[in-house]
């Protein structure tokens, strides 16, 4: 080696341990046929991160020092989702991020079996190694597109009375996962009574084209917003919504089974809008309208 | 030249397209994209393989046109019955890397193949010399090339912002139609002149 190429090599070293000690320590990264999945870890809260060298997007993260304590806003949200429903049995869940979602609900209802979909086997691998996910008899985890199950699912007439939506990465929008066709199935395999809990976006032009789409499919939605965070939660039944008190005293009925994760779903009441927020008459997606990543820039 | 840029132009609009007609049933996974290139590229090999035939058979003007024509009118099953033909290869093919390939092969392989006979077509009908034939060949591949990255961008960046895909696809087709009136009409006055 000369000293030209030492310099090199040298410079070389110096800026990937600079470029490293920018962010959180890597545990592990991975390159999938999607993206560049990265685990990392820092004060003790271990987090999955779809790489875009941009922004870096936490999908989801766990606290490693407590792993009842959720991290995340946005999953409590989703939990939140369940004052409409108590009492699920049956659920199905489209992307799994970390699959701290389906642990929790699996372990508080001892009934509940799940059908977990996701695209990315390596998801799949570094939830598994990374995040403590376990695939017990209750779950059953299934690596596919999120429409192709769905609509398999109906041809076998399998009917939920949950379905939680969680598909989106925050990079890049399934623009097939966001359409009244695409709701209409997902509306066909829910139960009466059963309920759909969408995490979706907001703060683009994107979000009202998406509840309006919804709203086309599913007529009156809660709309949970809280104070501090990007996100919004859609819950949606097919059968009426209940109203306030119901849902104060299924927050009070769920509050044992949430008191060891540090939840208390009645906080989350008052936020649970019926009333559009949206601009109604923006067009609705659909399979042949459905530019929903150029509308996120919008 | 123009009829040349056309096609380029809308066989990558439509191979696009393509992927968002087969997400519906197949997902947009990475296969479902290597299912379409795959179709669209196999097509245009035995489009050329055949285009450079039929021009070996007294070549004129109007018969070029037919090759649009004929693009546009296979093109019109796609359009009307892309959905019922998906749902049969979805209810056959449990496995979506197939079910995608097979799908696209149906809805795109005789249309996109057809549009690929147009480029040694025109080569022979714009080549006068045999020592020119290289510098024509290299102004058709430019042309038509630079109507692919048009088409492709435009569709991309504007088209399924502003409309939906069947009315993209019907606009295809009447573009393709006009193509063929255009080579019929200069075929006429060329005639003419004759």
């Amino acid at each position: 080696m000369t000293s030209q190429h030492m310099k090199l090599f040298f410079a070389i070293i110096l800026l990937l341990v600079s470029t490293g000690s920018y962010s959180d320590t890597v545990v592990h990264r991975e390159k999938s046929l999607y993206r560049n999945i990265v685990v990392t870890e820092k004060a003790g809260k271990r987090c999955l991160v779809f790489s875009v060298k941009r922004q870096q997007r936490n999908q989801t993260c766990v606290d490693t020092n407590d792993p009842k304590h959720i991290v995340f806003a946005y999953v409590r949200m989703i939990f939140a989702g369940l004052l409409v429903n108590p009492q699920p049995t049956r659920g199905l869940m489209i992307g799994m991020g970390g699959g701290t979602i389906s642990s929790v609900l699996t372990s508080i209802y001892p009934n509940l079996t799940m059908d977990l979909v996701e695209v990315d086997p390596a998801v799949v691998k570094v939830a598994t190694d990374y995040f403590g996910f376990r695939n017990t008899h209750q779950i059953d985890v299934h690596v596919t597109d999120g429409r192709v199950f769905a609509r398999r699912a109906l041809r076998r007439n399998e009917q939920y009375d949950l379905i939680i939506l969680d598909a989106f990465t925050g990079e890049y929008i399934p623009e097939h996962l966001m359409t009244v066709e695409f709701l209409d199935n997902i509306k066909s395999l829910l139960t009466p009574g059963g309920i759909v809990i969408a995490n979706t976006f907001t703060g683009s032009s994107l979000y009202h084209h998406e509840s309006a789409t919804y709203a086309a499919v599913f007529g009156p939605l809660f709309n949970l917003k809280m104070p501090g965070t990007g996100n919004r939660v859609i819950v949606a039944s097919t059968l009426d919504l209940p109203d306030s008190e119901t849902l104060m005293a299924n927050a009070m009925m769920l509050k044992p089974d949430f008191e060891r994760y540090k939840i208390d779903l009645r906080k989350y009441v008052p936020n649970m809008n019926r009333d559009p927020d949206w601009k109604t008459d923006k067009r609705v997606l659909t399979d042949q309208y459905a530019p929903a990543n150029l509308l996120r820039n919008r | 030249m123009t009829l040349a840029f056309t096609s380029g132009f809308i066989i990558m609009s439509i191979e696009l397209l393509g992927g968002r007609v087969l997400a519906p049933y197949f997902g947009s996974s990475i296969y479902v994209w290597g299912s379409i290139i795959t179709v669209f590229m196999i097509a245009l090999s035995f489009g050329y393989l055949i285009g450079g035939r039929l021009s070996l058979l007294a070549p004129r003007l109007s018969k070029y046109g037919l090759f649009f024509v004929a693009a546009a009118i296979t093109a019109v099953p796609t359009i009307l019955f892309g959905d019922a033909l998906m749902d049969w290869v979805f209810l056959r093919f449990e496995d979506p890397r197939y079910g995608s390939l097979l799908a696209a092969m149906l809805l795109f392989f005789v249309p996109t193949a057809i549009l690929g006979m147009i480029a040694p077509y025109s080569v022979r009908l714009l080549v006068e010399e045999t020592h020119h034939s290289g510098r024509v060949a290299g102004g058709l591949y430019f042309i038509s090339t630079l109507g692919s990255a048009l088409g492709t961008l435009l569709t991309s960046f504007y088209f399924v912002l502003l409309f939906e895909i069947n009315e993209i696809l019907v606009t295809m087709a009447i573009a393709l139609v006009c193509c063929f009136l255009i080579a019929l009409i200069v075929d006429r006055e060329v005639e003419a002149k004759v």
